[in-house]
């Protein structure tokens, strides 16, 4: 692709972020005035603000870059992540809207009247965030890279910038609407080239993949990976119960008028993520087919940047590549707004004093860690580190959110003593693999992919430990529980917790 | 010659003897008396009972498909039109099934809590 479409599209991009984040400060300006507009909010727009804010660089680039590399198995990371929905629709999705909270710590509060446990949920928030959002700048560096030549900081950095005035200015982050708009972009820049894409491909005579490809390449369990049956079922526990514990997911189905309609918003987010996973699948087969030397060369990730130019070519392809870089920073932009908003609000309010110089203290750390964390980390594909937030997510706030929601005798000693195990364990093995590593063998699978033993310490912990202090039972918990569980529309006493606001 | 039964006047109905006072079962919940936590309790197991179930197909499925695939290898070089049958059910079919899953799932939790509610206002 030319330099200058390339960049013209990256520009453009940013400077609608920055525009619509300068009119949301009219727009916008207090969290409650975010709450009342969100009533008037319907299923399909809530759904399409929560797409856009969830389809991240992974989902955009990594998939398919993953396909390209390692074939069948990687097909579990769409479908895990989409399936990740299914299990918060029913698991989560209207008792955590009728709890009234509106981040995870909030409901650690309301169910288990403990401070130390909303404590430990709000750092655990912040790990996440920030394990989510190092991927983010990374492939923004890479996407940059791979559009002007810059070296890799450079776009990380730029996005980091864009991302914090915004939020500083505390537009963007707030609007239904722009993060619904991201939802459709995304879908167009990626769907639009696909059509042209294939055609490109039946002009070329349809090739098939090679005789050695058909063989393993395209076969589950047979990537070269090490370990696939258990690093398969890891991604798909990870991926199934973190999507659940994501702050900037969870922040969405507050703007919900009631449960009711936060059961039918994640019906919709089903189908739009259904429709947006049917696209990176393609991408990856059609790069494996003509875009091998990203394989040798270690870029994967490029290849949806790489496949409109290769294979169009001509003004047409330098357009296509044009939008689907322009998807590319949107994609960056949408996710890394939403997380660093989720993560300055609990670092502000849960460990700073709380009040606006504290959110903007809290926003500057939000993005510069990460954005360090980028710069020391090996280079791992975007989708498998975005992989390991998930892994920490579903190791602590599953558990959490799972038993808090439907076991009455879980304690705050017990959801306490989890968190910490789950959460601590899962931590670890993350930082380990991200920093240090590659690691051989079996060790090298248990770090690379720890869900499959997080998880169930996590559930077991918490539920042994609470089942050990039957005097630390929430005194409120039934209470709490007709909260969470009935209707809106019948008249009965919820009790007066609120969710704090600074 | 039989007696006749004697003669009673009938002032007022027995209504005392026969029947408690009665709250709403609302107020039963809201001063947490053990009838009202029995509803809640039932409230709760159903749509526990839903979700696991939903959770249940969906792990067999989801945790089945690799074991079936390990289990059986011919599985995986079965095609249809052209493509391998693990990239027709993984990049293709199982979004719609997701899509049918969970609108069953939110109709029927729906009408748990209708039902409830029902059962609830039913004085």
């Amino acid at each position: 692709m030319s330099t200058a479409s390339g960049v013209t599209a990256v520009v453009l991009v940013m400077l609608a972020a920055v525009l619509i984040g300068a009119f949301g400060l009219r727009l916008s300006r207090t969290t409650s005035d975010f709450y009342v507009a969100s009533r008037s909010v319907s299923p399909l727009w809530n759904a399409s603000a929560i797409g856009g804010e969830y389809l991240s660089a992974a989902s955009f680039l990594g998939i398919a870059g993953l396909i390209l590399a390692y074939g069948a198995d990687m097909l579990w990371l769409p479908v895990g992540w989409t399936g990740g929905y299914l299990v918060l629709l029913v698991l989560v999705s209207a008792p955590l809207r009728r709890s009234g909270a509106y981040t995870l710590p909030d409901f650690a509060e309301a169910r288990l009247s403990s401070m130390t446990v909303r404590r430990t949920a709000s750092v655990l928030v912040v790990l996440i965030g920030w394990f989510y959002l190092m991927p983010q700048f990374q492939s923004a560096g890479l996407v940059l890279r791979a559009v002007t030549g810059a070296p890799v900081w450079v776009g990380g950095v730029l996005v980091a910038v864009v991302v914090a005035v915004n939020v500083l200015s505390g537009g963007m982050r707030s609007i239904t609407f722009v993060q619904a708009f991201q939802y459709w972009l995304k879908l167009t820049a990626l769907a639009l080239p696909v059509i042209f894409l294939l055609m490109a491909w039946r002009a070329d005579g349809a090739p098939g993949i090679s005789a050695q490809d058909a063989a393993t390449w395209a076969l589950p369990l047979a990537s070269g990976r090490d370990f696939p049956i258990y690093s398969t079922y890891s991604l798909i526990l990870a991926t199934f119960l973190g999507t659940m514990g994501l702050p900037h997911v969870l922040v969405r189905f507050y703007t919900n008028p009631d449960g009711r309609a936060a059961r039918r918003t994640t019906l919709v987010v089903l189908s739009l993520l259904g429709a947006f996973y049917l696209l990176p699948a393609v991408y990856g087969a059609l790069g494996r087919l003509y875009t091998p030397e990203l394989l040798v060369a270690g870029r994967t990730d490029e290849v949806v940047l790489t496949l409109p130019g290769r294979l169009v070519g001509g003004t047409l392809g330098e357009l296509l590549s044009a939008l689907v870089t322009a998807g590319a920073f949107a994609a960056f932009l949408s996710t890394s707004s939403g997380l660093t908003v989720s993560v300055a609000g609990v670092i502000g309010q849960d460990i700073l004093r709380g009040g606006v110089r504290s959110f903007q203290v809290a926003t500057v750390l939000a993005v510069i860690v990460p954005l360090v964390l980028a710069s020391v980390a090996r280079s791992l594909p975007v989708a498998d580190v975005v992989g390991l937030a998930f892994a920490v997510a579903a190791s602590s706030f599953c558990p959490l959110l799972v038993l808090g929601i439907w076991w009455w005798r879980l304690t705050s000693t017990g959801a306490m003593a989890g968190l910490l195990a789950g959460g601590g364990l899962a931590c670890t093995a993350v930082l380990t693999t991200v920093v240090g590593g590659p690691y051989e063998g079996w060790i090298g699978a248990l770090l690379a992919q720890p869900a499959a033993w997080t998880v169930p310490v996590a559930f077991i912990v918490m539920i042994v430990v609470s089942l050990a202090t039957p005097d630390r039972v929430p005194v409120d918990v039934a209470r709490t529980m007709v909260r969470l569980h009935t209707p809106e529309r019948l008249n009965v006493n919820r009790g007066d917790w609120r969710p704090r606001r600074s | 010659m039989t007696e006749k039964p004697r003669r009673e006047v009938v002032t007022s109905p027995r209504t005392q003897a026969a029947r408690r006072p009665r709250y709403p079962v609302t107020r039963e919940i809201d001063e947490q008396t053990r009838l009202g936590e029995v509803y809640i309790r039932s409230l709760v197991r159903t749509q526990f009972r839903l979700a696991l179930f939903v959770c249940t197909v969906l792990g067999c499925l989801i945790g089945g498909l690799p074991l079936l695939f390990l289990l059986v290898p011919d599985l995986r070089e079965v095609r249809l039109v052209g493509v391998p049958l693990p990239w027709v059910v993984l990049a293709g079919v199982i979004y719609p099934a997701y899509v049918a899953g969970a609108w069953l799932y939110v109709r029927q939790a729906e009408r748990n809590e209708r039902h409830f509610a029902e059962i609830v206002e039913r004085q």
